[in-house]
């Protein structure tokens, strides 16, 4: 018998950061390869940072995602503040956990309500939605503004924001500056919870992950702006010894390298996250998650909106505690001086774990640099759950089939941007 | 039939696109007065074209975006480019002063498998760009501006004025003559509403440069508030590293 081939194509990924494909070939009816094609061109931000000046990591890798520049930032400040042997005043340190919590709630509810949400709901777009179901874009829109201003507030601006530097801030409010907008986010605080009812009643595809999670773990908080490295099967280790676990190859189809976690594929972002720390969530989050039906662990890519509904009722949660215990730091930054050496930093970046490393000469300048976003690090685990996605409903048509695969890619909220350094929809049935 | 517009992607970080998804208040309102025929980060519907308005965003890097960019351009009555990568080329337009090769074996074991131009260049090297959006990233307030005046049809306000006016005009302190904080304000184009000095820092120069910057005249003034020679070279080669180069290149000539 002559094999037959059957070809699904999508050109371009929607609804998710960045430019990108994906080649799934069937050979007589059975699946025979799965390809995340990043077309993504790269930018080449590791080469271009060798030569520069110690502080400047911050704001030149900030450009390497408009979504999540903060993590970039703080990454970046983590690694070179750890070089250069400097240790953050406790309320800077708070005041950054405060940025990040703007930067989960505008990026996840982008996710959620613009992205991922039109997926369960049949509809193109999150404006075509809200012709059927205004107050509920509206409700989301309302969220995301909160996610922004508090950014704008703490750092100057949304996108790239302009008050980070190494050590802290350039300027820090007063404690009465913080009055309106924490009122916004009480307001805010019952829009969130009102968000994970809702995606949590959407219904989802069955897919339980049993690969390997990794997330930071803080301190018994819910992990945001630093931490050590946690796992689902393994000890934790420290930050420095990333990359002794984790390892990146390069595929000839695709601008983003592939990682392995000690030669394994494995997960990083909310679901890791939760997996790994759902004990250490606020009062309201965990009783959101808990009215969602959520247990300790969630296992399913789908079912990610509603992890991601919950980490913004924490982020709001955690931005009012850290908003009423603020007391003004005595200084906006402490001074950090080169020292030649190597750093390492990490953060949780909404959609995952953010590896800098940094080696800085004598003369304050980078000598080299190594990022590690976390669509890199999930691009195998996403390859594996469009195989057996596309392997469990070989009897869908193409059409069923390739929105499938679609929606298996956005549940990870790849930014493709980040890890060009992602995917044409294709599918090949022979 | 409302006007139709379009979103494009080239070499960026998203973040110029996403400013448009950042007006909460007004993206509903906008999109029913306009068609978003082409919008791929926002929406799977995909009208193909004319379109009415095109919104550019990145720089040009592979040889298929050179070519993308000219049917985009033939299918778009105006085109406008969103920032500054798009605008200026971005800041991986360093690649441009260096060898674009090594930089690829950097970052790539496999630098063989990368397709990429030797340069990053703006839209208006390849095309007519009728109006051009700086900022790294874009300010909201000037999209949505752009957006109502081609909407009903009279000129974007763009002015090429300074931060350093802005900054005036706002009544902040001047970091420079206060504190000695060494800023390209008086380069820098107009747009952010002079955020950094507003926060007690330099700009830094992310809205590119203003029309005729003095900039021989603002080097001597960094150098005595404490930049070096390196420091001075590297602060104009960030996210519009070309289009400093231009102006500083043209004022060496002069002299």
């Amino acid at each position: 018998m002559t094999p037959t081939t059957r070809t699904l194509s999508v050109g371009t990924l929607t609804r998710v950061e960045g430019e990108g494909a994906l080649h799934v070939t069937l050979k007589d009816g059975a699946l025979d390869s799965v390809e995340l094609n990043i077309y993504e061109p790269p930018r080449f931000f590791e080469a271009f940072l060798r030569g520069r000046a110690y502080t400047e990591p911050p704001d030149l890798t900030a450009r390497i995602c408009g979504i999540c520049p903060v993590a970039y930032q703080l990454s970046a400040c983590n690694a070179i503040e750890s070089a250069c042997g400097v240790e953050l005043d406790p309320e800077l340190v708070a005041l950054r956990r405060l940025l990040y919590c703007g930067e989960w709630i505008h990026s996840h509810m982008l996710h959620i309500y613009l992205l991922h949400a039109p997926d369960f709901l049949g509809y193109p777009d999150a404006i075509a939605l809200a012709r059927d179901e205004r107050d509920i874009v509206e409700r989301g829109l309302r969220l995301k503004k909160a996610g922004n201003q508090l950014m704008e507030f703490v750092g100057g601006r949304a996108i790239h924001p302009i008050n980070v530097r190494l050590g802290g801030f350039y300027s820090v409010p007063t404690r009465n500056q913080f009055a309106p907008l924490a009122e916004q986010l009480r307001r805010a605080l019952d829009d969130a919870v009102a968000t994970v009812e809702w995606v949590s009643g959407f219904e989802f595809p069955d897919l339980e992950l049993d690969h390997e999670m990794m997330a930071l773990s803080q301190n018994g908080q819910y992990p945001i702006e630093n931490g050590v490295i946690a796992r689902s099967a393994g000890r934790v280790f420290p930050v420095p010894e990333f990359l002794e676990h984790v390892r990146e190859s390069q595929v000839p189809y695709s601008t983003a390298l592939h990682a392995t976690l000690d030669g394994g594929c494995y997960v990083t972002g909310p679901l890791a996250r939760y997996c790994l720390n759902s004990s250490a969530l606020s009062p309201i989050a965990a009783q959101a998650a808990a009215a969602a039906s959520l247990t300790a662990e969630c296992r399913n890519p789908f079912r990610s909106i509603i992890v991601r509904a919950v980490e913004v009722v924490y982020a709001i949660e955690e931005a009012l505690r850290i908003i009423d215990g603020y007391v003004r730091p005595a200084r906006p930054f402490v001074e950090v001086a080169p020292r030649a050496g190597v750093g390492h930093g990490v953060s949780e970046a909404p959609r995952g774990l953010l590896y800098h490393r940094y080696e800085i000469d004598s003369a304050g300048l980078v000598s080299a640099a190594t990022i590690i976003p976390p669509t890199s690090q999930n691009q195998a685990a996403i390859e594996a759950d469009l195989a057996n996605m596309v392997s469990d409903n070989l009897a869908l048509d193409d059409a069923a089939l390739t929105d499938l695969c679609e929606r298996v890619i956005r549940s990870y909220d790849p930014c493709i941007s980040c890890s060009a350094h992602f995917l044409t929809l294709t599918v090949h049935r022979g | 039939m409302s006007p139709s517009l379009a979103v494009w992607k080239f070499a960026s970080c998203d973040g110029c696109q996403l400013t448009l998804l950042d007006c909460e208040d007004e993206l509903l309102t906008l999109a029913d007065q306009v068609q978003i025929a082409h919008f791929a980060e926002a929406s799977s519907a995909m009208v193909g074209g004319p379109y009415d308005v095109s919104l550019v965003e990145g720089s040009v890097t592979t040889r298929h975006d050179e070519q993308r960019i000219r049917e985009i351009r033939d299918q778009s009555g105006v085109l406008v480019t969103i920032g500054a990568c798009a605008t200026a080329g971005g800041v991986q337009a360093l690649r441009n002063f260096a060898d674009v090769n090594e930089f690829a074996s950097v970052v790539y074991a496999r630098p063989d498998y990368i397709d990429t131009l030797a340069t990053s260049t703006p839209a208006s090297a390849h095309v007519k760009v009728d109006y051009q959006i700086p900022g790294c990233p874009i300010d909201r307030g000037q999209l949505l501006d752009t957006l109502a005046a081609l909407l009903i049809g009279r000129k974007p306000r763009l002015p090429a004025k300074t931060v350093c006016t802005e900054c005036k005009m706002r009544g902040v302190t001047c970091v420079i003559v206060a504190d000695g904080i060494p800023c390209l304000g008086p380069v820098t184009h107009a747009g952010c509403g002079a955020l950094c000095p507003s926060h007690h820092r330099g700009c830094y120069g992310c809205f590119g440069p203003s029309a005729a910057p003095r900039i021989a005249t603002l080097i001597p003034v960094l150098r005595r508030d404490g930049m070096s020679d390196g420091d001075v070279d590297r602060v104009f080669a960030t996210f519009n590293v070309a289009t400093f180069d231009v102006e500083k290149s043209a004022q060496r000539s002069k002299q």
